[in-house]
């Protein structure tokens, strides 16, 4: 990329949304045992914390592989304003489907904004709470294009 | 130019912070474009932040020392080549090896990973994270090294 080094660009996100960890696949003793208090039936929430990487060239002329604003507003389009202060369950369509483990969550997130057209998405890192977080990097050649 | 592989490998990651000031401004645009692009980091009279480096040097611990490099070594490096050059200095007019350039997150960490790379002769140099604010960084690997 410039004289044989690869620069990423980091950028750290915050929302806060509620979630159920309940499966239609489990009875009901197994959603109790296998999610626990995450299985309450009203829910609970996080302030999660995403963290995501994209790789380009760096613009000579702006010292950046992308504008802040740029990726702000994409990131702010497809995933701030649709998961802020909601519930994923009900108001995340795929999460109808799928439980929204941080696990799903993070991929979720990762094929949202792979489709960026400014800089390649590298990774996505989602932090559920201080302790525990979550990393999705994508599938190798499918997920990935060059910019 | 990928790193070779091995089981012994160790990561090292020794972390420093520097506070410097910046601005933005690429004199071959117009001021409207500068502003347009660069927003508030335009500002002629510059800001500034309190940076935060992390640099990772890969390599095997000597059956000797157990270490990979001597982290009185790797500090010393750190202070002599980032903290005299970029601490409590204004990036564009008093670090020459950011003259010329935008001192982006991206370009700063260039310019350190260049900075460090030939000075840290025990190990390899792995990574550089540099921190501008604890919402924004960049990364720099050499090409072909598996980010980790």
């Amino acid at each position: 990329m410039s004289n044989g080094l690869h620069i990423e660009l980091g950028r750290r996100y915050k929302f806060a949304a509620s979630h159920r960890l309940h499966s239609e696949k489990l009875s009901a003793e197994e959603n109790s045992r296998v999610y626990g208090k995450c299985n309450n039936p009203h829910g609970h929430g996080h302030n999660y914390v995403v963290e995501i990487s994209v790789s380009g060239t760096v613009n000579p002329a702006t010292g950046m592989i992308v504008n802040l604003a740029d990726l702000d507003a994409f990131v702010e389009q497809e995933v701030i304003e649709p998961f802020d202060h909601r519930s994923l369950n009900e108001e995340v369509p795929v999460f109808r489907e799928q439980v929204p483990t941080t696990e799903n969550v993070c991929m979720e997130i990762f094929k949202r904004l792979k489709h960026f057209p400014l800089a390649r998405l590298e990774r996505v890192r989602v932090q559920e709470t201080g302790n525990n977080a979550f990393e999705y990097a994508g599938e190798d050649s499918a997920d990935r294009r060059a910019v | 130019m990928g790193q070779p592989r091995n089981k012994t490998m160790v990561y090292l990651t020794r972390k420093l912070e520097f506070s410097a000031s910046h601005l933005y401004h690429n004199p071959a645009f117009s001021p409207e474009e500068n502003k347009r692009v660069f927003g508030k980091c335009n500002n002629p009279h510059g800001h500034g932040h309190n940076y935060t480096l992390e640099v990772t040097v890969a390599g095997e611990p000597d059956p000797t020392t157990g270490m990979v490099l001597d982290l009185k070594e790797l500090k010393e490096i750190l202070e002599r080549e980032i903290t005299q050059r970029m601490d409590h200095r204004h990036l564009n007019y008093e670090v020459p090896e950011l003259k010329d350039q935008i001192p982006t997150c991206e370009n700063i960490s260039r310019v350190i990973w260049n900075l460090l790379e030939p000075k840290i002769t025990h190990g390899r140099l792995h990574k550089v994270r540099l921190y501008e604010t604890p919402d924004l960084f960049a990364d720099v690997y050499r090409n072909g090294v598996k980010p980790s």
